[in-house]
Parts: C-alpha cells; sequence; structure tokens
C-alpha cells in the first residue's frame, strides 16, 4: 500500500498538500470546539472527584471489557487510515473493505457499551445511584462515557454516509479529501476515548 | 458540500428566497429582523424592571392591569425575578448576539472580504433555523405553568436548581441555551473557515478591515467557549431532570452531595470570553467607522488588531474575577486580579488608537460616526469602573450591588446598542438600496445617548450607596430609603431612551419602503463592499475583486481623481 510513493521526491509531493480545503479546515475547528465541549465535562468530573470521597474506579467498573473496546476502536482508527490510503492509491474494493470493518469497529463498541451499561444498572450503578458511595461518581460516569458514546454513534452513521458515496464510486477517482474528513472525526473520537478510559476506568 | 465558489441558482419563490435562504444576506437580515424583536421584548421587560424599583407596590401604568390582572397591575415578586433573569438572557444571548454576530457576521464577512458567499451555506441557514428553535424553547417558558426561568441570567445553583426554581421554566431555559450554542457554534465554524480560505486574491489578514478582524476573533471565542457553557447546561439539566447532584449540596441533595460553585466555575470560563465574544464585532466597527468618517487612515490599524487579538487571548485566563466572593484561595484571587489588569493594557492601546485616529481628522458628523463616539465615550466609562471590580479589595464590597450592573451595561448594553445602531445605520443602504433619514437618526441618537447615561451612570451611583441587585423592593432596608428619587431620575431616563428607541423604529421601517434611493458609495469609503451596486446582486461579485491597498486610504495628498479615499481594488498612490 506505500509502493511508489517517496515522501522526498518532489515530483511525487501530494498536490493536495498545503491547499487545505473549506471542509478539512471546517473539520478542524469544529474538532477543536468539541474537544472543548469534553473538556467542560471532564472539568466538572476533575473537580467533583478532588473534593469528594472518591471510590477507585477498578474495583466497580470492568477494565478488561472496556480495554477490549479501547484495543478495537484503536484498531478501527488503523483500519481508517488504510481505507483512505486505499482510496488515493484507486483501490476500490481495498477501500470499501477497510472502510466496512471501521463501521463494524465502531458498531461493536457501541453494542459493548451498551452491554456494559446494562451490567452496571444491574448491579446497582446507575445514572443518579450507586450504592457504595458517591453517586456522582456513577453520574460522571454515565455523563462523560455517554457523551463519547454519541460521538461513536455520530461517527458510525458517518462512516456508512460515507460508505455509501464510496460505494456508489464517488471517490474511485482517488479523491480521499471527503473520507479525510471523516478520518478526522474518526480519530478525534478515538484519541478522546484514550483520554476518558485513562481519567474515567484506570485513574 | 457546497463551497461557496460552486454557485447555487437565485431562489425563485417566496420561501426559498426569504425563509430557506442560503444566501449570506438573506440571512443577514433575518438575524437582524429575530435581533430587532427580541431587543423590543427584553427592553420592555426592562422598563416593568425599572418601574417596580421606582414604584415599589404601583401598578405598571397602560399595560400592567393586562400582564397582571391578579395583583391590578402590580409586578408581582416572582414575576419579577424572572423579568430581570429573561431580560439579560434575552439582552445578551437573543438580543445582542443576533445583531452583532448573527447579521453583522452574516451580512458583512463576505461582502467585505471579497467573496460571494459563506463557506457552508447549508450550515449558515440552519444555524438561523436553530436559532429560531432557540427563541422559541424561551418563549414558550413563559408559558408553562410556574412561569419561566427566574434564577437570574447566570443561572447559579442552587436558585436554578429543583429546590430553587421547581418550574419547568428553568428546564426550558437550559435547553433553549444549549440549542442556541449549536447555532451560534454552527455559525462561528462557517465564519472562522470563511474568513481563512475565502479573502480576495490580494487580500492579507491585515488587509481586511477591522469589523472582520473583530468579527473574526469573536468567532473564534465563541467556538472554543460556547461549549463549555453547552456542558455546564447539560449538567443542570440533568440534576433537574434526571436526578443527579453534579450541582447540588446540602439539604438540597437527597444522595450524595455535588457542588454549586462548580457551576460558577464552567459558567465564567465561557461567560468571561462572552463579555468580548459581544464586544469585539462592536470595536472592530468603530475602529473602522472612526477611520472612515475622520476621513483619516486608523490610527496604528495594525496594533489595533493586534490588541484586539491579546485581548482575546488574555479574555480566557481572567474568568475567576466574577467569583472572588467564593472563598476563593487569595493565591488564585491574586493571580486573576493580576491577569485582569493586564488586560489594561491592549485596551489602553485600543483606545489610544481610536482617539489618535480622530486627532486632526476632517470629521464629518453622520450618523454612524455619532454612534462611534459614543461607544468611544461609553466604553471609556465602562472600562474604567471595570478596574474596581477586576481588584479583590474594592469588589468584595461592589460585588452584587448596582454598581457591577451599571458597568457591564455601559460596556456591554451601551457600547454595544451604540456599536449596533452606528452598524445599523451605516450598512443599511447597502443591505436595502435605500438611504436612512439622517435627522431623525441624530435625534435617535442624542435621546439614546442621554437616556442611556442617565440609567446607567444613576446605576452605578446608587450601586455605589449600597443598593443590591436583584432585590424586588430594596427600599424595606432603611439606608436604601435615601435612594428611592435617584431610582425614579434612573427609571425616567430609561423612559425617555425607550421613548428615543421610535424614531429608530420609524426611521427604520419607513426608509425601507419610502426612503431615498442609496448610491452604491453613499459614505466614500473604499471596503470591498462599497464598490459594487446598493443593494448588491445574487452572488455580490460579477468578478472577484483583486485586492491591491489597506481598507483605510484616506485623505492621501497624491490622489488626483478628484475622491479623497481609493478603493481597495486600486493600485496604492504613491
Amino acid at each position: 500500500m506505500a509502493s511508489g510513493y517517496k515522501l522526498l521526491d518532489p515530483n511525487h509531493i501530494d498536490p493536495q498538500f498545503g491547499k487545505a480545503s473549506p471542509g478539512k479546515i471546517a473539520m478542524w475547528i469544529f474538532l477543536v470546539t468539541d474537544a472543548m465541549s469534553f473538556s467542560g465535562f471532564l472539568i466538572a468530573y476533575a473537580i467533583l472527584r478532588s473534593s469528594k470521597q472518591w471510590p477507585v474506579p477498578a474495583e466497580h467498573l470492568g477494565i478488561a471489557l472496556s480495554g477490549f473496546a479501547t484495543f478495537l476502536l484503536v484498531c478501527s482508527s488503523v483500519s481508517m487510515v488504510l481505507s483512505i490510503d486505499a482510496c488515493r492509491l484507486k483501490k476500490r474494493q481495498s477501500m470499501l473493505n477497510w472502510l466496512l470493518v471501521t463501521i463494524i469497529g465502531g458498531v461493536i463498541f457501541l453494542g459493548i457499551q451498551v452491554y456494559e451499561y446494562q451490567h452496571l444498572v444491574h448491579i446497582g450503578i446507575s445514572l443518579s445511584e450507586f450504592a457504595q458511595g458517591n453517586n456522582l461518581f456513577a453520574s460522571t460516569f454515565f455523563m462523560v462515557t455517554g457523551f463519547h458514546g454519541l460521538h461513536v454513534l455520530t461517527g458510525v452513521i458517518y462512516l456508512i454516509c460515507e460508505y455509501k458515496n464510496a460505494f456508489e464510486g464517488k471517490y474511485d477517482n482517488g479523491d480521499y479529501r471527503n473520507l479525510e474528513v471523516l478520518g478526522l472525526f474518526w480519530h478525534f473520537v478515538d484519541l478522546v476515548w484514550i483520554l476518558v478510559f485513562t481519567f474515567i476506568y484506570l485513574l | 458540500m457546497t463551497y461557496a465558489h460552486g454557485k447555487h441558482a437565485a431562489p425563485t419563490t417566496f420561501l426559498s428566497k426569504y425563509v430557506f435562504s442560503y444566501d449570506h444576506k438573506v440571512i443577514g437580515k433575518q438575524f437582524l429582523w429575530y435581533g430587532i424583536f427580541f431587543l423590543g421584548v427584553g427592553g420592555m421587560m426592562a422598563l416593568l424592571i425599572r418601574w417596580t424599583l421606582a414604584f415599589p407596590g404601583e401598578a405598571f401604568p397602560v399595560l400592567g392591569n393586562l400582564l397582571f390582572p391578579h395583583t391590578n397591575g402590580i409586578v408581582p415578586p416572582d414575576t419579577y425575578s424572572m423579568l430581570f433573569t429573561l431580560h439579560g438572557t434575552i439582552m445578551i444571548f437573543f438580543a445582542i448576539t443576533p445583531i452583532l454576530i448573527g447579521a453583522f457576521g452574516n451580512y458583512c464577512i463576505p461582502l467585505m472580504i471579497g467573496a460571494r458567499d459563506m463557506a457552508f451555506p447549508l450550515f449558515n441557514m440552519l444555524s438561523f433555523h436553530i436559532a429560531v428553535i432557540s427563541g422559541a424553547l424561551l418563549l414558550g417558558s413563559l408559558f408553562t405553568p410556574m412561569g419561566g426561568a427566574a434564577g437570574g441570567w447566570t443561572s447559579y445553583p442552587t436558585l436554578s436548581t429543583l429546590v430553587g426554581s421547581p418550574g419547568a421554566g428553568q428546564t426550558l431555559w437550559c435547553l433553549s441555551i444549549f440549542v442556541l450554542g449549536v447555532s451560534s457554534t454552527m455559525g462561528a465554524v462557517n465564519y472562522i473557515t470563511t474568513v481563512i480560505c475565502f479573502r480576495a486574491p490580494g487580500m492579507g489578514y491585515f488587509d481586511m478591515p477591522l469589523t472582520i478582524w473583530g468579527l473574526w476573533l469573536t468567532a473564534i471565542l465563541n467556538a472554543i467557549f460556547l461549549p463549555v457553557l453547552g456542558a455546564g447546561v447539560i449538567l443542570l439539566t440533568f440534576d433537574r431532570v434526571f436526578g443527579t447532584t453534579f450541582f447540588l449540596a446540602g439539604a438540597a441533595a437527597t444522595s450524595g452531595s455535588g457542588d454549586p460553585i462548580l457551576f460558577q466555575h464552567v459558567f465564567w470560563i465561557f461567560g468571561h470570553p462572552e463579555v468580548y465574544i459581544l464586544i469585539l464585532p462592536a470595536w472592530g466597527m468603530v475602529s473602522d467607522f472612526l477611520s472612515f468618517f475622520a476621513r483619516k487612515p486608523a490610527f496604528g490599524a495594525k496594533a489595533t488588531a493586534l490588541s484586539m487579538t491579546t485581548i482575546t487571548i488574555l479574555s480566557t485566563l481572567v474568568y475567576g474575577h466574577h467569583m472572588f466572593t467564593t472563598q476563593m484561595s487569595p493565591l488564585l484571587t491574586q493571580t486573576f486580579m493580576t491577569l485582569t489588569m493586564t488586560i489594561s493594557i491592549p485596551s489602553a492601546i485600543l483606545f489610544a488608537n481610536w482617539l489618535g485616529t480622530l486627532y486632526k481628522g476632517s470629521i464629518r458628523f453622520d450618523s454612524p460616526m455619532l454612534f462611534s463616539m459614543g461607544v468611544v465615550f461609553v466604553f471609556g466609562l465602562g472600562g474604567l469602573t471595570g478596574l474596581y471590580l477586576g481588584t479583590v479589595s474594592t469588589d468584595l464590597y461592589l460585588h452584587d450591588t448596582y454598581f457591577v450592573v451599571g458597568h457591564f451595561h455601559y460596556t456591554m448594553a451601551a457600547s454595544v446598542l451604540l456599536g449596533g445602531y452606528a452598524g445599523t445605520y451605516f450598512w443599511f443602504p447597502k443591505m436595502f438600496g435605500r438611504m436612512m433619514d439622517e435627522t431623525l437618526a441624530k435625534i435617535h441618537f442624542w435621546i439614546t445617548m442621554i437616556g442611556l447615561n442617565g440609567v446607567f451612570m444613576g446605576m452605578m451611583v446608587v450601586g455605589f450607596a449600597g443598593m443590591h441587585r436583584r432585590l424586588y423592593n430594596p427600599f424595606v432596608y432603611e439606608f436604601l430609603e435615601k435612594l428611592i428619587p435617584i431610582n425614579k431620575f434612573i427609571t425616567y431616563s430609561a423612559l425617555l431612551m425607550g421613548v428615543g428607541q421610535l424614531p429608530f423604529v420609524w426611521n427604520f421601517v419607513y426608509s425601507l419602503y419610502k426612503g431615498k434611493k442609496a448610491p452604491a458609495n453613499p459614505w466614500e469609503v473604499g471596503t470591498l463592499e462599497w464598490t459594487i451596486p446598493s443593494p448588491p446582486i445574487h452572488y455580490n461579485f460579477e468578478e472577484i475583486p483583486t485586492v491591491r491597498c489597506g481598507p483605510h486610504e484616506f485623505g492621501n495628498p497624491k490622489l488626483t481623481n478628484g475622491r479623497d479615499f481609493q478603493y481597495q481594488t486600486e493600485e496604492l498612490v504613491e
């Protein structure tokens, strides 16, 4: 997939380099915006956690399952990159396959999250209740992961829309710009999850 | 995605032309009408508040019996709280934001940078429609069983929790602000992208008119900080609807306990930049207008742009000065105080540049200029009184008094209102192709100027005397009884100011239909929007112009074409 693409050869410089499309710039700005909304929640989480009695998260939340979900989300970021690269090299089938892998990764992640929520509610951890201590532990957990879950859901819908476009042959000419913008969003969702996973589950 | 360089056809039906329009000019006008409507609503609320403070226990004249039949026309205490809450909310989020940012931002950015439309016309249209939904939610909250939100525009818990405001009004307030945040961020992302990508060839960032600088910096602050408020009001909504306790403590919390002060942090992380979000567009416009009507290049235009940028950056670091009385550690209060004081440096540069622009100019006292000079005056007063509130020792005394109310009305209400009027008078000919009446405009200016100074100066005086804000009847306290006469004076000034808006409304509506036809360039100004006919054609520019000089090229003695200014499309005469 990296065939024939020499970075330093002036004749092979990416013609799109340095000419970001308005869509790409807007996506970057939106990501800053979205990062700030996550920081709003995370600041609230940090202040509440630092000033209250707080349980050790690992004792109440399953690390193994969510660790697997994290691994899955990181892998789906890789498949997203592979799809973009396949598009650039005009390998239609490979592009579609990797895009599908990404979608499946996102869907499984959401499935795990739903299962996890159900399990937690079953053992007495819900949005407004936490039997073994301060219910803010449960509330912040559901707010932050729920807000992230909404982003994954948005990302999956976005992915499906672009899959439809790709399937209809709109990107067969090697124009990967729209997929790249999608990729930016998907990587952001992935990156934020790594932070959320660290702050909410591990620390 | 549709970008501005791909043309969409001119609309033909009424709906596609005036309601579902992609055209930035129409969306700008939609925001203008929306803002003017809410300005009227918020202004009426202000008069009700003022009446209650000057004549406690007396029926509001004319409309009183209609609005409050159960109390024989007297404003009831709970309604009074609702009034000041919604007055603040409406004026900030539904009047100033749509007029200064929505209307002028949408209308001026593409025209002044030589673009055919915004980067994302679809998002632009949606941002207006979402703003309408938000306005409907807020107005709808008035008709819920317990009335609208009544916890102050800042909605601090515990006032805004289920204990303080049990009705649905506060929940609707939260949702309305959240929805408005979505609309504003959409607009902001659009503005930033448009300025980055669609400046006409030859136009560097420092060749942009300062209006665009102001709007652009505003959009950046909006994009960064509105989401934080969004997160805050979502948490508050969850507290109210789903039984969480993020902001509940003590007896208010049935299980677990959160932190009411937390909301203040989240609110002011957004709230302080919001102050600059509101004032930056007005600063930009005034910086331009002073140069346009003094027929002189803007003094230190680059420094003006850079000090606006510096203020934008500093404004993100000072929010703690709103919270000096929340038992913050002295280390933090001192830090926030010092950072707050550093804002004076770029502000002083900006102000000195304004005066430098006026100095030895051939000033034309047209209405936009009068209003701009009004901004210079009231902003000077507002800025100076801010120093007392940014300093810990004086703030501890002045916090939550009418001094604060007077201060922020000078900076946010008076400056922004006058700036908005300056912009309206200035761009009306371009927007609607007709001139507004100058005599009425000048009458409007002087009545407004006298009225608002009476109101806000009076507020600072009573605040210094110790009158707290948000009291239904402050005169139940003996030491405040002597303030009744000055409160009456404030109310009379407010009535005068209210009456003073009638010439504007008449002028606006009359000129729309019967005004003198406007020439392409009535103010003899060289920025790009004045190189095209008034009103501009669909798609603004037949050909995208090439920019060859800055926006403030006035009074060059080497000019030989009989004009004292140059268009930005002309080569600089040297």
